[in-house]
């Protein structure tokens, strides 16, 4: 490992009152924890469905990034667009997706947002500034960078966010789109969900540079390291990138810094990964971590906490129900909407 | 009426539309202060800004993906890539993501990627391309060859209204070589719609591009009544024309100058045999390049594209079956 780090290694979450300072009251607050218990339920609940012979194909989750997830979307605004990937489905939590059509989704039913054409978290709800996943990452990252393309030609004060892992660093699409973003000064900002697994393949023979966020040098901009399990922590840097971007200040490259928490997917045991690495990031979980955080700093109770358990309970058992009675697509739509018709283009984006 | 050059329309069907709809932009390599490679775009950064006139860096990924986040933004992205044959760098945001998005998500991605194509002029193997059966291949993509300047500037703008990725290839040897009247209004020519280049009653030639012209001159070679059809757009293909053209003369080739395996002729071919066989005197005969790169030197490259002298032997042999 060369001794060549650049970027700033973030502080960890402060004060109820740092929080403050940086937007966040105290319903914010137990709204991010929402978030989060919601986005880890929709995902245990996807591998009882995915047992149950449910779901069709492969099975993803983003175990051990809900941190990283929520506490970037709750850092954009709400004019905000971004790409987020398979593991940020607390992105899609955040931005409002209803877990029922996420459901939908895994089970390729006509009501998911993809109505069944693509399988897992390859979707998005464009109304909700989001743009869906391909599987080739990072492909949508030079796809952000030209949605930031468009504010600065429009003159609009949105930031575009684009997420990629430590894994699709290497591909040559972050380095163009990067590129691109430093050369024009886009209001970019760039989400490094470094897990530390490309499947099977660990850090080292993945990069040879300290943090991936040294790299923002390299294009003209800032790199920020941040502990992804520590929310606020992630909030906060994006927060200040974002806030940048729309000032005209440019794109940052956020690394956060987590470890994938099971498999590539779900037919994978990890068992490349060691066993006391898990064990050691398990004393890290994001949700775990913000509990205590909240009951050090907040004066969160433990009713609250029940409250809010037995709500995600109902929220995810109605969801799955609503989920099930979604009928399958249709064949014979199959070959529909393979090429736009003009009145496509009548969509909060277009417009 | 104006007597333009192919190019000079593709330029003033681009300005049209940049001077009508505030969202379109232009961005690739070189295409402003320089004015493009070909000069297509000369003068439009003086009239437009270096904002809706991009520079960019020498990155045909990030000037596709770019185009598709602008586009699904809500802007008209026109990308150019400097000759067609680097649109393979781009494959990816074209084919994975461009095509996909409509049908898989929803979203519709309005780009029009310009890519001057074709040979003549001892490009080599990476100047001299004519890629577009491989991307007619792609659903969701489509794919226009002008071959006349009225047809370049109509199509142009039928490209940037059309709500889905237009692939428009523009023959490179017929940039300064080819001149036409242009109306000087706004028109469109519908996507999809084949010409009648040349009537005639014996034979018919099925192309598209530059072959529209080598056609032209080996049907003055030959003792019969070519009839030309120019697909103009190779996806969506007219098939009505060609299958009407084919009934009518009852023997057809298809000409192109990509190569020939797997090359859309293929598909021509066979949409004919399946659907007009009852109608043919003789087996449909494709012209087109050997199944080989594009060669440099002229000798190589002249017996590597189809020349007039090939396509008047394919007549006769068709003639006389």
């Amino acid at each position: 490992m060369r001794d060549v780090a650049v970027a700033r290694v973030a502080e960890p979450s402060g004060s109820l009152q740092e929080a403050k300072e940086w937007g966040l009251d105290r319903e914010d607050l137990l709204q991010i924890y929402r978030n989060m218990v919601v986005t880890r339920g929709i995902e245990e609940r996807g591998h009882i469905l995915y047992r149950q012979g449910k779901i069709p194909g492969s099975f993803y989750t983003g175990r051990g990034n809900e941190a990283s997830s929520v506490g970037v979307a709750t850092a954009m605004g709400s004019e905000d667009v971004g790409t987020p990937l398979h593991r940020d489905m607390g992105v899609h939590v955040t931005r409002g997706v209803e877990p029922w059509r996420i459901f939908a989704q895994y089970m390729g039913r006509q009501d998911g947002p993809t109505h069944g054409r693509d399988g897992n978290v390859h979707m998005a709800d464009s109304r909700l500034g989001m743009i869906a996943m391909v599987s080739h990452l990072p492909a949508m990252l030079p796809v952000a960078v030209g949605c930031a393309l468009a504010f600065r030609i429009r003159e609009e004060k949105r930031v575009a966010v684009a997420w990629f892992g430590e894994g699709a660093s290497s591909r040559g699409d972050t380095h163009e789109g990067m590129n691109f973003a430093g050369v024009r000064n886009l209001p970019c900002v760039f989400i490094c969900d470094n897990n530390q697994w490309a499947y099977s393949t660990p850090t080292h023979l993945e990069y040879a540079v300290e943090h991936l966020a040294d790299r923002a040098q390299a294009y003209g901009f800032d790199g920020v390291v941040v502990d992804g399990t520590d929310v606020l922590a992630v909030y906060r840097e994006t927060k200040r990138a974002v806030e940048k971007a729309r000032d005209g200040g440019g794109p940052t490259l956020i690394e956060c810094q987590t470890l994938r928490m099971e498999g590539h997917a779900v037919h994978d045991d990890a068992f490349y990964v060691p066993k006391e690495l898990f064990e050691r990031w398990a004393e890290r979980d994001p949700l775990e971590r913000y509990r205590t955080w909240l009951r050090e700093h907040a004066e969160f109770t433990q009713d609250e906490e029940d409250e809010i358990a037995a709500w995600v309970k109902k929220l995810l058992n109605d969801s799955l129900q609503r989920a099930e009675e979604s009928p399958q697509p249709d064949p014979a739509s199959m070959t529909d909407g393979v090429y736009a018709s003009a009145e496509d283009l009548d969509t909060p984006h277009h417009k | 009426m104006a007597e333009l050059t192919y190019l000079q329309a593709i330029s003033d069907g681009l300005r049209t539309e940049m001077r009508r709809d505030k969202r379109v932009f232009v961005l690739g390599e070189d295409v402003g202060v320089y004015g493009g490679a070909f000069k297509v775009t000369q003068g439009f950064q003086e009239e437009f800004g270096a904002w809706r006139v991009i520079d960019t860096p020498l990155a045909e990924t990030a000037i596709v993906g770019g185009a598709t986040g602008a586009a699904i933004m809500g802007l008209r992205p026109v990308a150019e890539m400097q000759f067609s044959d680097f649109v393979s760098c781009a494959w990816d945001q074209l084919v994975t993501v461009a095509a996909k998005q409509r049908w898989r998500a929803g979203t519709p991605i309005p780009i029009v990627l310009r890519l001057p194509s074709g040979g003549g002029f001892s490009g080599g193997p990476f100047h001299s391309q004519n890629p577009e059966s491989s991307f007619a291949h792609i659903p969701g993509l489509k794919c226009v060859c002008p071959a006349t300047p009225e047809d370049a500037k109509g199509l142009m703008i039928a490209a940037i209204e059309d709500p889905n990725p237009v692939l428009f290839f523009e023959h490179k040897h017929l940039y300064r070589r080819i001149k036409g009247e242009v109306p000087e209004e706004r028109y469109t020519v519908p996507i999809g719609k084949a010409r009648i280049h040349q009537e005639g009653s014996d034979v018919s030639i099925i192309t598209w591009g530059a072959m529209v012209y080598t056609a032209e001159e080996a049907a003055k070679e030959v003792d019969a009544s070519v009839e030309i059809v120019d697909l103009r757009t190779v996806m969506p293909w007219d098939k009505a024309a060609v299958l009407e053209s084919a009934r009518k003369t009852s023997k057809v080739m298809v000409l192109h100058e990509d190569t020939r395996t797997g090359g859309f002729g293929g598909e021509i071919a066979a949409t004919i045999g399946e659907e007009a066989f009852e109608d043919l005197d003789a087996p449909v005969k494709r012209v087109a390049a050997p199944d080989t790169p594009v060669p440099f030197s002229p000798v190589l490259e002249k017996a590597f594209i189809p020349q007039v002298e090939d396509v008047v032997r394919g007549l006769k042999e068709l003639i006389e079956y």
